[in-house]
């Protein structure tokens, strides 16, 4: 019922339209407006580009200031403070390009808008103009490049000996986390050796392995190195903690690397925002099917004491599950004696 | 060279004497003439335009309105509505890949190249038809086929392709990661190596047409902007279109032959793969050789149109034509070395992403120059508002706004953070999707009287525009607070995480701002359909424009022209000349003809002009006592 009345509504509006526009064009035929080059239509267009400009200038003025708080997300890393501050530099250069040209852009069609006694200037070019326009955009880019090339070789240099190494390894649809352990090395991997027990396809005969431990939580310490060891099982994925500022893929068959300085902890960060229900988390942002919205891991960044007592406390893989060394459980035994 | 084109010349005219008795499948159907075939590409790309905006109101209904019972689109979508009325997540991912894959390479690939510069080629640079017109059949016919079959793919059990429209391996090559990798997959391959082709063969033709059948006098340098811009992009697509077929081809092989390009180390469904030794990264390098010309491949054509309506309707010459030549050269060869900015987060080699990360930052400085001549071109013009004005001072808008957010992901440091959120889909929606489809608009709305010898309503196309500008900076806009924030791309929804539980109010009114644009392109479609048979009849010249094609008459037959082909003694810009009598001048009229407006370098060559004309009577008598 309510289907039909919907669709009788449309079918009125429809033909209300229709006849709006049959009136409409029969009246400009018989005023003769067709037969002008510019109609009335042109002031009134010309109008509209300067009420555009002043409506969405206002609105995104106020959007902007209102809302600040909640799409400028807080950073919790060193990093973060450089790319955050080349990301504001730059937003302020191109806000003024987009604020002065979008003037010109709208109120040009006002200022200039067809009168049947005025000629047009024939102007067709001015190489000293073009010269400007082309050096100074030039300039001002070098400018933003040096400096976010500048900030791109520090963010992507090895990381420090002494950052602490975690893995993080995306599959379909979770991120799986590994630590190396007390000698900071993680064991080898080989996807052959992937079973529902060792998802990591970790190869327990590597005296590496044999003090790395997993996590459901990331755990790191603040004021600290980190390095993220990314890699993936199935498909890509890719690695983003927003507040970080830290986004790299995983790659199946290609091992990636992020490393970074914490700065916050996330009881301090509860503190800033008075939420105390607030996390560090990890989502996915490279297509990875079905789940791809749901790829959730929370970090816990800490202080470096806090940090070495839960570290201390951790239990190997080997530990909780001596099943993993199965098949070569003399090896293992023997590099565990050895430690 | 000057016989050569007058022989060429009388060749068709002959030709055309003897009248063709068409029949509705040669004429409509297996057309070879460029201008049917204009239309059928033109007609083809509003087809695809509306399926592949529904598409993508389907997915914005999930995610303005997450908690909306869509048990109405069963009738529709049948199972991938599931038993709570919700979308399901893999067709959401299928949804998001087709309308990419259809809007890109359909509506505004061949939508806008196809239908333009077979349209215009000829008539603006005084050709007959295409240099070949069987070929650029065969690239329509190519173009339906891959049309036919992508169509079918989204009715198939396991449904299209869902791995992004950049069909990222090994997402792509497994159908155990997502169903749409199956069939699907399989007809988006084959439907894109048809469309390959197509686009491939309509390149050569528009490449050779340009070099070879230029009218007398029309040099390079007296070429519209539109026939530069077209050209260019055909140069681009050509070199290429190339490098895609091979990316794909390759996935063919790892997908159906056991090769491992693309494939290493994987563990999935429970099984450990035998591949070992591909690089997933070879492909997005492959991929992207393709996809990020292809971004030029959209988008100079929109701004050829543009040149030229806007010198039109400022009744002014296009500021800087040199100057908008040299940037668009600049822009294609530059487009050829940029391509791994997609990739700075991708595992590459950060080396490599410096690298790219200056050459990107270089591309910036064509384009401001492009804008900057346009502000100038409007600057103290005598402005007519038509549609195809409006829509393209909207072109400059969105090409400025869209524009500036790529110097943020052109720059690695700042694209750590940016890369993959709603920031990439406003900057690429902005730049790419909205300013290609209003050239598009603009030139349907400014050569629709040549096309069909009426006009199009200009009422209903005021209407038409403002709905749609701010409409598409209503959709747009607000996704580069919700990228800033951090967003990610291609989620069905973002509840799962605390960063993006929010903005539900501001996803909702992008999604309301989606259906009233969406919407409102009916009204263009029925003025577009109305008008072909009961618009107001056109005039020969309705815009007072320089160009060729308004020489023909109203309504041209084939060959274009019904005696000879007219020559070029002007370029295309002489718009309200000092001294002439009209604020327009054809590039048909001799600089021997308007004394008054001759600047004083154009003074010098009438002479030689003269000069060229008495040699060509002499050439055209002794050839008329030949007959």
């Amino acid at each position: 019922m309510y289907g039909f009345l919907i669709a009788v509504g449309v079918l009125l509006l429809l033909s209300i339209i229709w006849m709006v526009y049959r009136i409409q064009s029969l009246v400009s035929v018989v005023k003769g407006s067709d037969k002008k080059i510019a109609s009335g239509s042109n002031k009134v267009n010309a109008i509209l580009f300067v009420l555009f400009l002043l409506g969405t200038g206002v609105l995104m003025f106020w959007y902007s200031i209102k809302e600040f708080h909640n799409y400028q997300l807080p950073i919790a890393s060193e990093h973060g403070v450089v790319t955050d501050r080349l990301f504001w530099v730059t937003m302020a250069i191109t806000g003024v390009v987009f604020i002065i040209t979008h003037i010109l852009l709208f109120i040009f069609p006002y200022k200039y808008q067809y009168k049947e006694d005025r000629k047009a200037t024939f102007y067709p070019d001015n190489n000293k103009l073009e010269i400007i326009w082309t050096a100074v955009p030039g300039v001002v880019l070098a400018g933003l490049v040096i400096s976010g090339w500048m900030a791109w070789s520090d963010i992507t240099a090895p990381a420090p000996e002494n950052a602490h190494v975690i893995e993080v390894m995306g599959y379909q649809f979770a991120w799986d986390v590994r630590y190396a352990g007390k000698d900071n090395v993680l064991g080898d991997h080989d996807y052959r050796l992937i079973t529902p027990t060792n998802a990591a396809g970790v190869d327990f005969t590597d005296k590496n392995a044999v003090d790395d431990f997993p996590s459901p939580v990331v755990v790191i310490p603040k004021g600290e190195p980190v390095l993220f060891k990314i890699r993936a099982r199935d498909v890509l994925h890719s690695v983003f903690a927003p507040h970080m500022r830290l986004k790299m893929d995983a790659v199946p068959g290609m091992p990636t690397r992020f490393w970074f300085v914490p700065t916050k902890t996330t009881a301090e960060m509860r503190e800033e925002l008075g939420n105390p229900d607030f996390n560090y988390e990890i989502a996915c942002t490279e297509i990875c099917g079905r789940g791809h919205n749901g790829m959730r891991k929370v970090i816990e960044v800490v202080e470096p004491e806090a940090y070495r007592k839960w570290f201390a406390e951790q239990q190997t893989f080997l530990q909780s599950n001596p099943a993993l060394a199965a098949g070569y459980e003399a090896e293992v035994q023997e590099l565990a004696e050895v430690q | 060279m000057a016989t050569a084109s007058v022989a060429t010349h009388d060749a068709a005219y002959d030709h055309h004497d003897h009248e063709h008795h068409d029949n509705f499948v040669t004429k409509y159907i297996f057309s070879t003439d460029h201008k049917m075939i204009a239309k059928q590409y033109l007609v083809s790309g509003i087809f695809w335009a509306v399926i592949g905006g529904f598409l993508s109101i389907l997915f914005r209904l999930q995610l303005g309105f997450p908690d909306l019972n869509l048990e109405f689109l069963r009738p529709l979508l049948g199972g991938w509505i599931d038993e709570a009325g919700k979308l399901d997540p893999t067709f959401y991912l299928a949804l998001v890949t087709m309308h990419g894959t259809i809007m890109v390479f359909f509506v505004l690939t061949a939508g806008l190249s196809g239908t333009f510069s077979n349209f215009l080629i000829p008539l603006q640079i005084g050709a007959r038809d295409m240099a070949s017109g069987f070929m650029n059949m065969l690239s329509y016919w190519m173009f339906f086929v891959s049309g036919v079959i992508m169509f079918i793919s989204l009715f198939i059990k396991t449904g299209p392709a869902g791995g992004g429209w950049v069909v990222y391996p090994p997402l792509s090559a497994l159908e155990q990661a997502i169903p749409g990798s199956g069939l699907g997959m399989t007809l988006w391959l084959v439907a894109m190596t048809f469309f390959i082709a197509s686009s491939l063969l309509g390149g050569i033709n528009y490449i050779t047409t340009v070099i070879n059948l230029r009218t007398k006098g029309m040099s390079f340098s007296r070429l519209p902007l539109t026939i530069w811009a077209f050209f260019l992009t055909a140069v681009i697509g050509l070199l290429s279109f190339p490098v895609l077929f091979s990316a794909a081809l390759l996935l063919v092989f790892d997908r159906s032959f056991g090769t491992s390009f693309y494939l290493s180390d994987i563990y999935i469904g429970g099984e450990a793969l035998p591949n070992t030794g591909g690089s997933p990264v070879l492909y997005q390098h492959l991929f992207w050789f393709l996809g990020h010309p292809e971004v030029y491949i959209v988008l100079l054509p929109a701004l050829g149109i543009t040149s030229e309506v806007i010198a039109t309707n400022s009744r002014k010459p296009i500021f800087g034509y040199k100057a908008m030549i040299i940037s668009m050269l600049g822009i294609t060869i530059l487009s050829f070395i940029v391509w791994a900015h997609h990739m700075f987060v991708s595992g590459m080699n950060p080396f490599l992403g410096s690298i790219f990360m200056f050459l990107t930052l270089i591309i910036a400085v064509p384009s401001a120059v492009k804008v900057f001549n346009y502000l100038t071109t409007l600057w103290r013009g005598n402005l007519i508002f038509t549609p195809a004005m409006l829509f393209s001072i909207g072109l400059v808008s969105f090409f400025i706004s869209g524009g500036l957010t790529g110097i943020f992901l052109g720059n690695s440091a700042i694209d750590i953070q940016l890369h993959d959120t709603y920031f990439v889909v406003a900057h690429f929606h902005l730049v790419m999707g909205s300013a290609s489809f209003f050239g598009m608009l603009a030139g349907v709305y400014h050569w629709f009287p040549k096309m069909f010898g009426r006009m199009m309503d200009a009422r209903l196309g005021y209407v038409h525009f403002w709905l749609t500008f701010v409409g598409v900076y209503m959709v747009f806009f607000p996704m580069h607070y919700i990228g800033i924030a951090g967003f990610p791309r291609r989620y069905y929804s973002w509840t799962n995480f605390e960063f993006s539980n929010m903005y539900t109010d501001l996803n909702m009114f992008v999604s309301a701002a989606a259906i009233i644009t969406f919407a409102s392109q009916f009204i263009f479609v029925f003025n577009f359909f109305y008008s072909m048979y009961r618009g107001r009849k056109a005039t020969q010249n309705p815009w007072r424009s320089n160009t060729l094609e308004w020489t023909t008459p109203v309504n041209p037959g084939h060959g274009n022209w019904p005696g000879e082909i007219p020559t070029v003694y002007r370029w295309p810009y002489d718009y309200s000349k000092p001294g002439a009598a009209e604020d327009f001048i054809p590039q048909t009229v001799p600089l021997s003809a308007t004394p008054e407006s001759n600047l004083p370098h154009e003074q010098e060559q009438v002479k030689l002009e003269m000069e060229i004309m008495k040699e060509e009577s002499e050439v055209l008598a002794a050839n008329g006592s030949n007959h």
